[in-house]
């Protein structure tokens, strides 16, 4: 484990038990269950972990996570543990929301910049108990985190292969939790952490999600992986319940509009051109930004852009037509160029083709119109279309269970 | 305006410091600066290190002194004065043919006429450069890519200083700044003795051997003081003592004992700092003339600064690589073939640059040199106050030491000093038996007494890397830091170290300029 306490470095990154140099990637703790559902053969990749990009069909997946509920492997994503008697400063330093307003037993969304301002990535901090937090996010960040923990008494490890995870998500969730038995499942609200004991075994569940629906997180060690599956799958028999890979998820993800790294924003510690690199503010997400902190990284530089304005804005569009538009130009009904389609997809539950699209400042008013331009290939022919399309405030898809406490029973 | 906002603490009372400090209280600031130690100077200061033996405990020889400061704070009024001026530097040789190198001349050794003709070529270039550097020296570095008009005026004047070279001179600037002493000197000369000598202005004080780049660059630093080398009269505390004088003249109160443990914020600004003792001296101002990394990890705290900064910081090559030997001598030494005269030049003992580059290969591994290399005087030779009668104290910088040794310093300063002794005996063969006192300080033992953070007496490696607009790190490189109200002005900064007090010159005037522009001072 790579661990640093203070300015002292404990010990090495210990891969001896990964064999990594000869896998290269892992299967994840749960690729029994998930390989003879895994109709499609199709494996992605994610960081260490193979990872479906479907079981049978992203949109079957999709449905019976906006219809009834869907599981998601979510081990692969990086998981810190940040422990120690600084652990709320370091914490405060690194990101830029008031980590103190999370209390123990709660979830926060947040973000972290680079002294420039630019976002390094976002994710989420677990206050696990006092002094004792997990960071999640999509990169990796481990040398980042060491650099933060410089002065600081705090230990920084990384626990992606420790803690095995699942996502279940989609309005019968907690009614199949409640079947496995864990008691009182439905009073826990959105952000929520609480520890059950299962079979004598420790899981975490987080009313966390990624779809913008209602649904949980389940966090357990490795080795009982196996066993919370098929409970899981024992209790949801009756509740709909489908595996779904990452196709699925990236629909699901774009229709709640959040953002994803390596599609709105680069890492900006691995981004070479600062042109290429997003502030929070550019992202939307200003109300992430808490100046009443004295110091955090990109303090300085996002109070002087706050003045100076930013340069880009990240909107939501709904797009004429059904093809989604990937990838495409954003011009204004002027025909001039505003900017790019970062996130696109056709949107089953909103009945339109809907995107993330980065557009340069001023633009981006609710209700501004812009023409974005979808190439598309039909029986081999390429056509291309100047779709209107239109800025929306707030999310595609935003139904009350999402926040609903205690949530409907099925 | 409140007294607090118009106090202004400068943080050690190094020549840097008291530089600082006197310009500041010239331009009406209400200045106080705090020392820890018992006497201001730094380490720019004499002191006793055995009954009746004075030495300048640290730097030894006066070559870099800016002469704005000289001329502006009146220095020479102020009691600065000189025992020796433009000081000849002598070459040891085992067998007694030394080389002697003054101004425009250099002898012995069996110099052949082409080595002296190249010797001219060689002075001239290398002073052409010095002056480039020189003029750089004495100006804000300009910030790159900031946009603003006049760090965009000053990277032009820079560049254009570069163009009026003349096309073969620049071409050659361009070539030799960033590469090494070694190949330049095995261009220009064929004495061995002499190319010894040279190559060791390149890497004194420095973690830098004949062959590795940057080495032309430290050459080109020392030089461009633009002074010949000097002795200050009883040492360079009088150098210190005179800037102290001059500052105090002008309003500055000095206050000694007093040591900084802390820089206090309000906000994201400073509000002044605390004393060991606890105390709390408010300060809209705060001015460090300690080295970057005690400043910021230290006194401000890595946890009141951004990561990437610190990090930056962290970085910063700032080990130390040179001891100072002192020894309490009962009668002048005698060096083989080298008259009474000579006996008070700087003598080096760098014989050939494959010794300056084997005693550098120890670094590289944690060790120290097994045959060191010295630059040695005399002090005094030229000044009663040093020593009782007849007898004299023996001044050396000595490399390479490194600050993180191997083994530890505890086991390793009396093997280290036993090896110095043996290479000065190889010159001065009865030397041995004049010892009364001897002192070695290592760079642990200069951190620890002139809190210094890691012992190094340039406050950090002098190179290109670590130059200009990049001094000590981006972000902290025009005096001012990433905390409003907290400014540097130590050898950390911009034009770097040697007795120069440029930094604490152009810090003065940057926080001036700056607060001016903002229009929080009158």
């Amino acid at each position: 484990m790579n661990r640093i306490s203070g300015n002292k470095t404990v010990g090495v990154i210990d891969y001896s038990s990964k064999d990594h140099y000869r896998t290269k990637v892992f299967p994840s703790p749960f690729y029994s269950r998930q390989e003879p559902l895994n109709h499609l053969k199709e494996w992605g990749r994610w960081a260490d972990y193979l990872s479906p990009r479907a079981y049978t069909s992203a949109d079957m997946e999709y449905f019976a996570c906006r219809n009834a509920c869907a599981v998601f492997d979510l081990t692969p994503m990086t998981k810190y543990r940040i422990s120690g008697a600084d652990a709320l400063a370091y914490l405060n330093r690194l990101v830029t929301r008031d980590v103190e307003k999370i209390k123990p037993g709660r979830v926060g969304y947040t973000v972290w910049c680079a002294d420039d301002g630019r976002v390094v990535d976002d994710g989420t901090i677990f206050h696990l108990r006092e002094n004792r937090y997990r960071l999640c996010s999509q990169e990796r960040h481990l040398d980042w985190l060491l650099t933060n923990a410089m002065g600081f008494d705090v230990a920084v490890e990384d626990e992606t292969h420790e803690v095995a995870a699942l996502a279940l998500q989609g309005p019968t969730s907690c009614a199949v939790l409640k079947k496995m038995g864990l008691g009182d499942i439905e009073s826990m609200k959105p952000f929520d952490i609480r520890f059950f004991d299962l079979e004598n075994t420790g899981l975490m569940i987080s009313r966390t999600g990624f779809t913008g629906d209602l649904g949980y997180e389940l966090w357990i060690e490795p080795q009982y992986a196996e066993l919370l599956w098929d409970r899981l799958f024992e209790a949801g028999r009756l509740y709909g319940i489908q595996p779904m890979g990452d196709e699925a998820l990236a629909m699901l993800r774009v229709e709640a509009g959040f953002i994803q790294a390596n599609h709105e924003f680069l890492n900006a510690n691995a981004t070479v051109r600062s042109s290429h690199t997003r502030s929070p503010f550019e992202l939307g997400l200003g109300w992430l930004v808490h100046f009443d902190k004295p110091n955090f990284n990109g303090r300085k530089a996002l109070l002087e852009e706050k003045q100076r304005g930013h340069r880009y804005n990240l909107v939501k569009l709904d797009i004429n037509g059904n093809k989604p538009a990937t990838d495409s130009y954003v011009f204004t009904t002027g025909k001039k160029f505003a900017g790019t389609v970062t996130s696109a997809t056709w949107s089953p539950s909103a009945k339109a083709s809907i995107a993330l699209a980065t557009l340069k400042a001023p633009h981006g008013r609710p209700g501004e119109e812009f023409l974005v331009e979808i190439y598309y290939q039909k029986e081999l022919k390429w056509s291309r279309v100047m779709a209107r399309a239109r800025v929306v405030e707030g999310v595609f898809f935003d139904p009350p269970r999402r926040r609903q406490t205690p949530p409907a029973d099925f | 305006m409140t007294d607090m906002n118009n106090h202004v603490v400068v943080i050690g009372a190094g020549h840097n410091g008291l530089v600082c400090a006197a310009y500041l209280a010239r331009a009406g600031r209400q200045v106080t600066v705090l020392e820890a130690a018992e006497q201001p100077g730094g380490a720019a200061i004499t002191r006793e290190f055995a009954p009746g033996f004075k030495v300048s405990a640290a730097a030894h020889l006066l070559y870099m002194l800016d002469e704005n400061v000289r001329k502006e704070l009146s220095l020479d009024t102020a009691g600065l004065s000189f025992s020796q001026q433009d000081m000849k530097t002598t070459a040891l040789a085992e067998d007694g043919n030394h080389l002697v190198m003054s101004k425009d001349a250099v002898q012995g050794a069996n110099i052949s006429s082409e080595d002296q003709a190249a010797m001219k070529e060689y002075r001239r270039l290398m002073g052409r450069f010095a002056r480039l550097l020189h003029r750089m020296n004495n100006r804000i570095p300009p910030r790159v890519g900031s946009g603003n008009r006049d760090d965009t005026i000053g990277l032009a004047k820079t560049a254009l200083a570069i163009r009026m070279l003349g096309r073969k001179d620049m071409r050659e600037f361009l070539r030799m700044a960033g590469i090494n002493m070694y190949d330049i000197l095995q261009e220009y000369f064929d004495n061995p003795l002499l190319k010894g000598a040279l190559s060791m202005e390149g890497v004194l004080g420095a973690k830098l051997g004949p062959r590795s780049n940057n080495s032309v660059f430290c050459a080109l630093h020392r030089m461009s003081g633009m002074q010949g080398t000097a002795l200050p009269a009883g040492g360079m505390g009088t150098v210190s003592d005179a800037l102290a004088s001059a500052a105090q003249k002008l309003g500055v109160k000095i206050r000694t004992s007093a040591a900084v443990t802390k820089v206090l914020l309000q906000g994201d600004r400073v509000g002044g700092v605390e004393l060991q003792d606890g105390e709390r001296i408010t300060a809209g101002t705060v001015v460090s003339s300690a080295d970057p990394k005690t400043t910021f990890l230290n006194l401000v705290g890595a946890k009141n600064l951004e990561a990437g900064f610190v990090r930056k910081i962290h970085n910063y090559r700032s080990f130390g690589n040179a001891a100072k030997l002192h020894l309490a001598l009962q009668g002048p030494p005698e060096f083989k073939a080298l008259n009474q005269s000579q006996l008070g030049d700087r003598l080096l003992i760098a014989p050939d640059m494959d010794y300056v580059e084997r005693a550098f290969n120890h670094v590289k591994y944690g060790e120290h040199s097994a045959q060191p290399v010295l630059e040695i005087t005399i002090p005094s030779l030229y000044d009663d106050s040093l020593a009782p009668a007849g007898q004299h104290v023996l001044s050396a910088v000595v490399q390479y030491a490194p600050y993180q040794l191997k083994s530890d310093w505890h086991n390793g300063k009396p093997v280290f000093t036993g090896q110095v002794i043996d290479t000065l005996a190889k010159y001065a063969p009865g030397i041995r038996d004049q010892i009364l006192h001897c002192e070695l300080l290592t760079p642990v033992d200069i951190e620890k007494e002139f809190r210094i953070s890691g012992g190094h007496w340039h406050h950090g490696e002098l190179a290109l890397d670590q130059f200009m607009m990049l001094r000590p790190v981006p972000r902290a490189a025009q005096y001012a830091s990433p905390l409003n109200g907290l400014f540097m002005c130590g050898a950390g900064s911009h034009p770097g170290g040697g007795v120069m007090g440029s930094a604490g010159r152009n810090a003065a005037r940057a926080i001036l300029a700056l607060e001016s522009s903002e229009g929080q001072q009158p």
